[in-house]
């Protein structure tokens, strides 16, 4: 695999997987505004992962949904923080803001990138990422204001840590710390990031679930 | 306990602003995120407006005893007149051809 | 029926001569009591229909599919929202709806009790249940309660995309492979009793309190004979079975079919449906998860 296709790849599986964490929110969260909200997140995501598979495709010359689903687990480049399975809220925004806090860093190196097309398509979801910051800055700043909700913030933000410090490589690493502590208004552990190259127990589960119908029917079947 | 905005959503570029619903939330900012979502998400609206349902002020009794209907097209009945105008300018335009046979019925 | 007094006859008059009301309009206590309930009923279906169907974003064949699905799904719960919005501003609020519902106390709609068990089933709900469902939500836009016919041209307008998915999805099952149609056909079996129940017992218009308070406007049977005559040609012609040998249009055009078990029904709707308790216990065990959430928001507000 090139090395542009590895990078299409961690992007885009972050997104598929993600996508699916914040769809799993759906008909049980706190408020259904907020099923509604994540559900719209949850969409940008997959169409995200869609226009980034479609790249991966045309370079291995199959089409986006057998890139996204056909692969065995052990190919997928996605990082364990979107991997984690947490049905718990101060887990869910934590995890939430973290990464899109992590997704800017590295969309805005991307759309820095010489490859025009890839820093275009880093351009389109910066854009709409934009939104996803508002919600997870709304969420952040409320939980932080309540008596109630600033330890279970506190507590999921310091659980997670490592499993954040994994989304990015050091080059980009280094200004994640920087923005988060700055928003945090103090400095964050020095830990080993969860990196790419394991994956959570979670993720094969996920996946067999996530090919079920898939791989009931011969390859090339049409859905 | 949580505020009841009403949100109006302008359609298109130059439409007007119309009523579309309520969103209940605990503040102005998630009222905003969850507006968007609720009357923007397919991109059917241009703009929206929320407003704290307090801040709306209802106005709606209006009163005409009088019938001063006037001044409203519906005060008009001219079918009646016009009819008549019309048939008495239709026989004084017979009169005069009768008068004047050779063509140049314009006076 | 009989109104005792004269504030009463004249609303039912009103509203009986196409006459709409507005929230803070005065209304008889029955009228705000059935609407209530019945919104209330509409509300919780949209919810409860969420959770057949929420599995199956993850198991999505391709990403079409499975963002189609979200959409779809993100529009039922967006009803639910809206709708308990009108519920609220007719004096229940959401928390009393969502403690009923899922304390089994109120009602939700026969089809979301059943279990999902296949990619068919995806399509036969997306297409069948939703095309039953914009039969009674077209009629609504006449309801005599104006907030909530309001919000039906809404929900009419967003289910639109529902039916062209689940349409989409069940043609490309039936011209896929072998297995494929069968999931189709084998889902239809299971489905087409809970569609025949969809639109309620043959309760004749004069008899129907609803449509006495032009709450509904339109007869059950008159409902399920319109959807009966738009949509099985449709079944019949992918060359799909429908279970229920009686079936068929008679010469005056009106469809006889099997009369469903109405017995079931009610006791269906009253909470005793097939999946009904594994659902209201997951809604259950999320409302305990996030009390804490609602009281760290709701709190900070005040």
């Amino acid at each position: 695999m090139s090395e542009r296709v590895e990078l299409l790849l961690q992007l885009a599986d972050d997104e598929l997987v993600l996508g699916w964490r914040n769809s799993e929110w759906t008909g049980i969260a706190p408020f259904l505004e907020e099923d509604v909200a994540f559900s719209s997140i949850a969409q940008n995501e997959i169409g995200h992962a869609r226009a980034l598979y479609e790249l991966v495709a045309r370079e291995l010359g199959t089409d986006a949904d057998a890139v996204a689903f056909d692969r065995p687990p052990e190919q997928y480049r996605s990082a364990p923080l979107v991997e984690l399975r947490r049905l718990e809220w101060a887990l869910t925004i934590a995890r939430h803001w973290l990464y899109e806090t992590a997704d800017a860093v590295r969309l805005e190196a991307l759309q820095a990138s010489d490859d025009a097309e890839l820093a275009g398509i880093a351009a389109k979801m910066a854009r709409e990422e934009a939104y996803h910051r508002i919600h997870a800055d709304m969420w952040l700043d409320r939980l932080l204001a309540s008596d109630e909700g600033r330890p279970r913030l506190e507590e999921a933000l310091d659980e997670l840590w490592p499993y954040a410090l994994g989304v990015l490589d050091d080059e980009l690493r280094a200004e994640f710390v920087r923005r988060v502590e700055a928003r945090l208004g103090r400095s964050q552990p020095d830990v080993d990031p969860v990196g790419r190259d394991r994956h959570e127990a979670e993720l094969a589960e996920l996946l067999d679930e996530m090919t079920s119908v898939r791989r009931s029917a011969p390859t090339g079947a049409r859905w | 306990m949580t505020v009841v905005y009403e949100v109006f959503r302008r359609e298109r570029a130059g439409a007007a602003m119309q009523h579309a619903g309520s969103v209940a939330a605990p503040d102005a900012r998630f009222a905003e995120i969850y507006a968007r979502e609720q009357y923007g998400r397919r991109g059917e609206s241009e703009a929206l407006w929320l407003v704290p349902r307090d801040a709306v002020h209802q106005v709606a009794e209006f009163v005409d005893e009088f019938d001063l209907k006037y001044r409203r097209v519906d005060g008009y009945s001219i079918k009646e007149r016009l009819k008549e105008a019309r048939e008495l300018a239709a026989k004084k335009a017979a009169r005069s051809r009768d008068a004047f046979p050779a063509g140049d019925h314009r006076r | 029926m009989e109104h005792a007094d004269a504030r009463t006859a004249d609303f039912l008059a009103h509203v009986q001569s196409g006459g709409l009301v507005e929230t803070g309009d005065w209304m008889p206590d029955e009228y705000r009591r059935r609407l209530t309930k019945f919104v209330e009923m509409h509300a919780n279906s949209e919810l409860m229909g969420v959770l057949p169907e929420r599995d199956w974003i993850l198991r999505a064949p391709t990403l079409q599919r499975k963002l189609a699905l979200t959409a779809k799904i993100q529009d039922e719960v967006g009803h639910a929202q809206l709708l308990y919005r009108v519920v609220e501003d007719l004096g229940k609020p959401r928390d009393a709806c969502l403690d009923d519902l899922i304390e089994g106390r109120s009602k939700f709609h026969n089809v979301f009790h059943y279990p999902t068990q296949s990619w068919g089933d995806v399509g036969v709900i997306a297409w069948l249940v939703d095309a039953a469902a914009i039969i009674s939500q077209k009629a609504l836009l006449k309801c005599s309660y104006a907030p909530y016919a309001r919000i039906m041209r809404k929900i009419c307008w967003e289910e639109s995309f529902h039916i062209l998915h689940g349409r989409d999805v069940v043609l490309t099952l039936v011209t896929g492979t072998q297995e494929q149609r069968e999931l189709v056909q084998e889902a239809l079996d299971r489905w087409w009793e809970p569609l025949m129940m969809f639109h309620g017992n043959p309760i004749p218009a004069e008899e129907d309190p609803m449509v006495h308070w032009r709450i509904k406007s339109q007869a059950n049977e008159e409902a399920r004979q319109q959807f009966l005559e738009g949509y099985v040609p449709q079944v019949l012609e992918l060359g799909l079975a429908l279970p229920d040998p009686r079936l068929r249009r008679r010469d005056d055009g009106v469809w006889a079919y099997t009369e469903p078990d109405w017995e079931r029904l009610l006791a269906v709707v009253s909470g005793h449906g097939p999946a009904s308790a594994e659902r209201l216990a997951f809604r259950r065990l999320s409302r305990a998860e996030v009390e804490w959430v609602a009281r760290t928001v709701l709190a900070e507000a005040a």
